[in-house]
């Protein structure tokens, strides 16, 4: 019955009663505290209802009830984990299905006759407990075996140290680095989306560098290029303008923009091309701005009734521009 | 040539993996600090709210003049404070003319914020101003009990989201196993209005009721205060998405045609192919059982060209 009544959270210990109201304005602090934590006693007491209701098993501190998983979705502290990629060797010991196995820790040495560690400091097989290397016919007369055996384990240190390298390259790529090994360039930790700073390209610099000289006073008109310096990019819209007189291909748009209106407002669904929220939006910006500018500047004032009362009658005299702006052509063509 | 650096020594390693994301994530880490200037209110607010979460959270206790949480710019130092101490929730202090008693409380996603709730704090009530029996004082850790009440908070938008967010800083690691004997705090918010909330912290007394179920008893033990919520934003809605998805590892499979029921127990259901009674059994369509195989097999143990082939050399030969 009073489950109904309140909405329970049982992993979060929630409940949350949502028809509760307080007449608060006319009772003092006081009192509303008081009825809140009256109000919270019936609240507790459900959830713990629904809480001793629950299997449990006892324990020496007490019994021990298993929670269900909270129903209130909060959000995540940190990404979800991605898997690192197998690596070379895991991938070929997959597909040839080498199964891992442990190795004991202590092998037994021949050359000392004692039990030594597999690898490490004071590892079987060592160079240092080697006194004699037994000549053989194949060896060439001035070589050092001792200080070949060296270099040889030297290169196969190096080796695996490239195809670690290699499989951490790979990893990062997918961005899932383990978590304890950091690149050197962020001195933090890796958490999920930290990747490597990326290199700037050198048309990035490029274009960089053809900002930078745009800013002299003259536009870098003067100024010498450097080699490989290209010119800013223009990322305005080039200005388009209608030919002043009529004729055959871009001359003749003036009338094709011109048929196109007509025939928006003479076709049948004519009423639908109404969209009356901008019209009212419109309607709003000019009478806003009429109040504006009545202390600015009447030139303002004047453009506006110009506009409004000759833009039907007239052709579209300015059919890449708004009404409201002012163009240095438009006095040439008067 | 990518450079990396891997830890010295395995303790390094192990403190490097805690701060690892995980799949299951632990309790979130508080971040407690506050800004240029702190009101005695707000100093005592800030380190009461670092005794009721002790074990994980982080208090600073210098003045940080560049952390400004709504403000554009203002929330660098904060996520790089963030990242090193692996601070997921803060709490920021700061007092002002325009925003007397400011509290900020937010979260943060992958070290960058996610989401920011300020509220003006009145009527503050500290724990020491509160006189009760010591031996009902919560334990440390204890989990605690949340008692939402009022309309609001689920109407209004912004308490909705102070909801969440008072849900969130307080109510510690999402446990399975909890012990019924360690009950012992609750948090009590109620709507006061639309943008006011009264916010009280109770002991719980477990006292004896004849049944199994103990009657529940409050003691106010503090702090206690009004939050009246001032600024607030929202998660984006991408990043949301993002912070709200749950691994693909924990979604638990259906299992099919297994039911459990309280007095068979586990039942399954077996689900087998028609019988086929028009076709005749045995029809020989096995490669092994096909006659020429069978009849080569008997032949001799060398090794002999399969009598298809022979057919076929002679036919070549022909």
């Amino acid at each position: 019955m009073a489950e109904s009544e309140y909405e329970i959270d049982l992993g979060n210990l929630l409940a949350f009663d949502r028809h509760h109201q307080f007449l608060s304005p006319s009772s003092s602090r006081e009192e509303v505290a008081k009825k809140a934590i009256e109000q919270g006693t019936k609240l507790v007491q459900t959830i713990a209802d629904a809480l001793f209701a629950l299997p449990s098993r006892e324990d020496r501190d007490g019994p021990i009830v298993e929670l269900p998983a909270p129903t209130t979705k909060l959000p995540r502290e940190k990404p979800i984990p991605r898997p690192t990629p197998p690596t070379t060797w895991e991938k070929f010991a997959q597909k040839k299905g080498i199964q891992h196995k442990n190795k004991e820790k202590l092998v037994f040495d021949d050359v000392t006759e004692s039990w030594k560690r597999r690898y490490g400091y004071d590892r079987v097989n060592d160079d240092n407990d080697l006194p004699i290397i037994e000549a053989k016919a194949t060896d060439e007369v001035g070589k050092d075996p001792f200080a070949e055996r060296r270099k040889e384990k030297k290169g196969k240190v190096d080796k695996q140290e490239k195809n670690r390298l290699h499989n951490l390259k790979q990893a990062n790529k997918v961005g899932a680095l383990p978590s304890h090994i950091q690149l050197a360039a962020t001195s933090l930790p890796i958490t999920g989306t930290q990747s490597m700073p990326k290199k700037i390209s050198k048309d990035e610099l490029q274009h960089v560098a053809g900002m930078a000289s745009t800013a002299t006073a003259s536009g870098g008109k003067f100024d010498k290029k450097l080699p490989g310096e290209k010119a800013p990019k223009h990322e305005k819209k080039y200005r388009k303008f209608l030919p002043a007189v009529e004729g055959s291909g871009m001359g003749a748009l003036e009338k094709q923009q011109n048929e196109n209106v007509l025939n928006k407002l003479m076709s049948k669904h004519s009423h639908e091309i109404l969209n009356v929220q901008k019209a009212v939006d419109m309607y709003n910006v000019k009478s806003d701005k009429k109040r504006k500018g009545g202390g600015g500047g009447g030139q303002q004032k004047k453009q506006w009734g110009q506009s409004s009362s000759s833009s039907k009658l007239k052709p579209n005299a300015k059919p890449f521009k708004k009404t409201s702006h002012k163009s240095p052509y438009k006095g040439k063509s008067k | 040539m990518m450079r990396i650096k891997t830890p010295r020594n395995a303790r390094v390693k192990r403190e490097l993996q805690k701060l690892a994301p995980k799949l299951v994530e632990t309790a979130k880490k508080t971040l407690i600090l506050h800004g240029t200037k702190t009101s005695h209110v707000l100093n005592s607010l800030l380190t009461e709210i670092y005794h009721l979460k002790k074990e994980n959270s982080v208090k600073y206790s210098r003045k940080n003049d560049k952390v400004r949480p709504f403000e554009s710019g203002g929330e660098a130092s904060l996520e790089f404070f963030s990242l090193k101490t692996d601070c997921s929730l803060f709490v920021y202090g700061s007092h002002s003319k325009k925003r007397p008693n400011n509290l900020v409380l937010g979260r943060t996603y992958d070290h960058h914020i996610y989401d920011l709730v300020e509220l003006g704090i009145e009527n503050f009530k500290s724990m020491q101003s509160f006189s009760y029996d010591k031996k009902f004082a919560p334990q440390m850790g204890s989990k605690p009990f949340f008692a939402f009440i009022g309309e609001a908070f689920e109407t209004v938008d912004e308490l909705k989201h102070l909801k969440e967010v008072l849900l969130d800083l307080f109510r510690g690691e999402v446990i399975t196993n909890l012990n019924l004997a360690g009950l012992d705090r609750v948090y009590v918010c109620t709507a006061l209005s639309a943008n006011k909330i009264l916010f009280s912290h109770c002991a719980m007394r477990l006292k004896k009721s004849g049944t199994s179920v103990p009657k529940m008893e409050l003691i106010e033990v503090g702090p206690s205060m009004d939050m009246v919520v001032r600024r607030h934003r929202n998660p984006d809605d991408s990043l949301r998405r993002e912070a709200m998805k749950t691994p693909h590892e924990l979604i638990k499979k259906k299992e099919k045609n297994v039911v459990k029921d309280a007095v068979q127990g586990k039942l399954g259901k077996i689900y087998m192919p028609d019988q086929q009674v028009g076709v005749v059994p045995l029809a020989n369509k096995a490669k092994g059982v096909k006659r020429e195989r069978r009849e080569a097999k008997m032949k001799g143990e060398g090794h002999k060209p399969s009598p298809k082939k022979q057919k076929h050399d002679i036919n070549a030969d022909e």
